[in-house]
């Protein structure tokens, strides 16, 4: 069974090995674009440039709904 | 009501939002469109053996990999402006938009993924059946993709199957099937995909009509022609019937949205659709005078919205003004009302940082009656913001959109028509004519997807989730001057791109056929 699950395994790695390895011209010039484009928006926009403000500025959920509640109810009048 | 608020951080992060959302749609609807066309092609292959159509259906099959390689993941920027731009809708909305997506998520990687490395590596490595299987399988899982993108989209436009809880300030769900099967969510679903199918035949149309203008791979641009006029004139049927069902659930759901789209500004019995027109002023529209030029077809409107030529379609001042006679609220109405449920809700937050657990379990009930979610929760939105025209959306943006759209949109049908009649007859070679004006067609086709885009996200200002959250309320508080660096640095991005993708799929249609798929 567990040699069988390695064959299977193999044959799909060895799949798309392959694929890649005689990918034509316009295949590697989309994938260094895509892979250019993974690295900004990954490694540069979602670190550097946009956070996730709530998960970086609160612990907690509770914490983050306290914050939501108070801007939601904000200048009104009771 | 919201107090200094800075108009520019709300303005720059709607402006990214757009942008990215706009640049995301130049890739998505090829996808959604191209993939059907080329399993038929694929199909025809594998049924008949001509080798022709395996040529066929690997030069489009390479189009669409430049396409979507250089589309994928352009959404995720989104995600990431909902955490940034927009944390406080981002919470609001709760499990809601986390759902749909996730499931989105989990299919866009396992089936597209799976299948179109297959698609393209698979050539000779899997049987012919198993590989058109795949290609059948890309097409679906892309569209089904897009399917959990709009039923989150048509929550927004219409959110049901869901309540506010005051606890968590999230927006739960109580009926999945009620957000999945929303009239608004198939209707968007079934026109967003067609919509896409008609831009995918006018491509493969416009570019089998310049290899014929040019002489150049006659057998395959006239196959691809036939196959894409018939699919693309059942098309284009399909999202005439599919806009004329969005009609009739934006008259249900968000009738100011209709009379925007429409110009109308007074409501009226047996209303005339306005074919073509030209809009005045904003101070004349207001002052009555709407129109500087208009050809209106009697009654159509009513139809349009209500199945009946004798309907009464209320206007822009019904909504602002209040109609009582249709039973319609004035925009102060529902202000106040919005404002009852706003105070409740501070009412809760105090008592909770009081500890006042009893105080806390009435107002959490208080959310829970169906009375008070039907007379005050529903229009919380309107809460935030005493200057009524502040709930009007941009009525001439809309409104060209609009126009915009369908006119094109029943260009597209007669297009496809004309085509198809030449390529029956035999005679689409020689019609030079239509075979200079089909690449030119290309563009028009995007600009019709973007305008769909622009009524249906346009037209719903200032909401970001209808009649419960304005933009102003959603929006997160950072500075609107790091809103600006990120918009110029997405521009230039996105701009960079764009000409990337061009220039590879303009390079890839001039060499042809030859060095086909993903492979060597």
């Amino acid at each position: 069974m567990g040699g069988r699950i390695l064959a299977v395994t193999t044959r799909i790695l060895n799949f798309y090995i392959d694929g890649f390895r005689n990918m034509s011209s316009w295949g590697r010039s989309v994938w260094i674009i895509i892979l250019i484009k993974l690295f900004i928006l990954f490694a540069v926009i979602r670190i550097f440039l946009m956070p996730d403000i709530l998960k970086k500025n609160f612990k907690t959920d509770q914490e983050r709904s306290m914050h939501v509640l108070e801007n939601l109810t904000q200048n009104q009048q009771l | 009501m919201i107090q200094s608020i800075d108009w520019s951080l709300v303005d720059w992060s709607r402006a990214q939002f757009a942008l990215t959302a706009m640049y995301h749609w130049l890739f998505v609807p090829l996808t959604l469109g191209i993939t059907w066309m080329i399993a038929m092609m694929e199909t025809i292959y594998v049924k008949t053996g001509d080798p022709e159509w395996k040529k066929i259906t690997q030069f489009w099959m390479k189009l669409f990999g430049i396409n979507f390689a250089i589309g994928v993941a352009t959404g995720i920027i989104m995600e990431f402006e909902f955490g940034t731009n927009w944390s406080n809708y981002s919470w609001f909305v709760g499990d809601i938009f986390g759902a749909p997506l996730a499931i989105e998520g989990i299919m866009a990687f396992f089936m597209e993924s799976t299948f179109i490395a297959i698609m393209f590596f698979g050539w000779n490595k899997v049987s012919k059946k198993f590989h058109l299987a795949a290609t059948w399988l890309t097409a679906l899982g892309a569209n089904l993709s897009a399917l959990w993108i709009l039923v989150a989209n048509a929550w927004m436009q219409n959110p049901t199957g869901t309540t506010f809880n005051p606890e968590t300030a999230r927006n739960e769900m109580t009926n999945f099937w009620d957000v999945l099967f929303s009239p608004v969510a198939i209707n968007k679903f079934l026109h967003t995909i067609t919509s896409g199918m008609v831009l995918a035949a006018i491509f493969v149309i416009g570019i089998s009509a310049w290899f014929l203008l040019k002489k150049r791979e006659v057998r395959l641009a006239l196959r691809s022609i036939t196959v894409a006029a018939v699919f693309g004139l059942l098309a284009s049927v399909h999202v005439a019937l599919t806009g004329d069902g969005s009609a009739k659930q934006i008259a249900k759901v968000q009738p100011l949205k209709l009379a925007a789209m429409e110009g109308l500004y007074q409501g009226t019995d047996e209303a005339g659709l306005v074919a073509i027109g030209i809009l005045n002023s904003k101070e004349k529209r207001e002052a009555g005078d709407v129109f500087a030029f208009k050809i209106e077809m009697p009654k159509l409107l009513s139809w349009m919205a209500y199945g009946d030529p004798k309907s009464f379609v209320a206007g822009i001042n019904d909504y602002k003004n209040g109609n009582p006679e249709q039973g319609i609220l004035s925009t102060p109405e529902k202000i106040q009302r919005g404002k009852v449920a706003r105070d409740a809700l501070a009412q809760y937050k105090n008592a909770r940082a009081a500890g006042d657990v009893a105080r806390t379990d009435s107002i959490k009930t208080l959310f829970q009656d169906a009375a008070f979610k039907e007379s005050y929760f529903r229009y919380f939105g309107y809460g935030f913001m005493d200057d009524v025209n502040y709930y009007l959306p941009n009525v001439p943006l809309t409104f060209y959109s609009f126009h915009i759209m369908v006119i094109l949109g029943f260009g597209f049908m007669v297009f496809f028509a004309l085509i198809l009649f030449f390529t029956a007859r035999g005679e689409m070679q020689d019609r030079k004519f239509w075979l200079r004006l089909a690449p030119w067609i290309i563009p028009m086709a995007y600009i019709a997807s973007q305008s769909g885009w622009i009524v249906a996200e346009l037209g719903r200002q200032p909401w970001t989730i209808q009649d419960l959250l304005p933009t102003v309320a959603a929006v997160s508080k950072i500075d609107a001057g790091a809103v600006m660096v990120t918009f110029a640095l997405f521009a230039v991005t996105f701009t960079v791109l764009a000409i990337a993708e061009v220039s590879i799929m303009l390079k890839a249609i001039k060499n042809g056929p030859k060095n086909h798929g993903g492979t060597k």
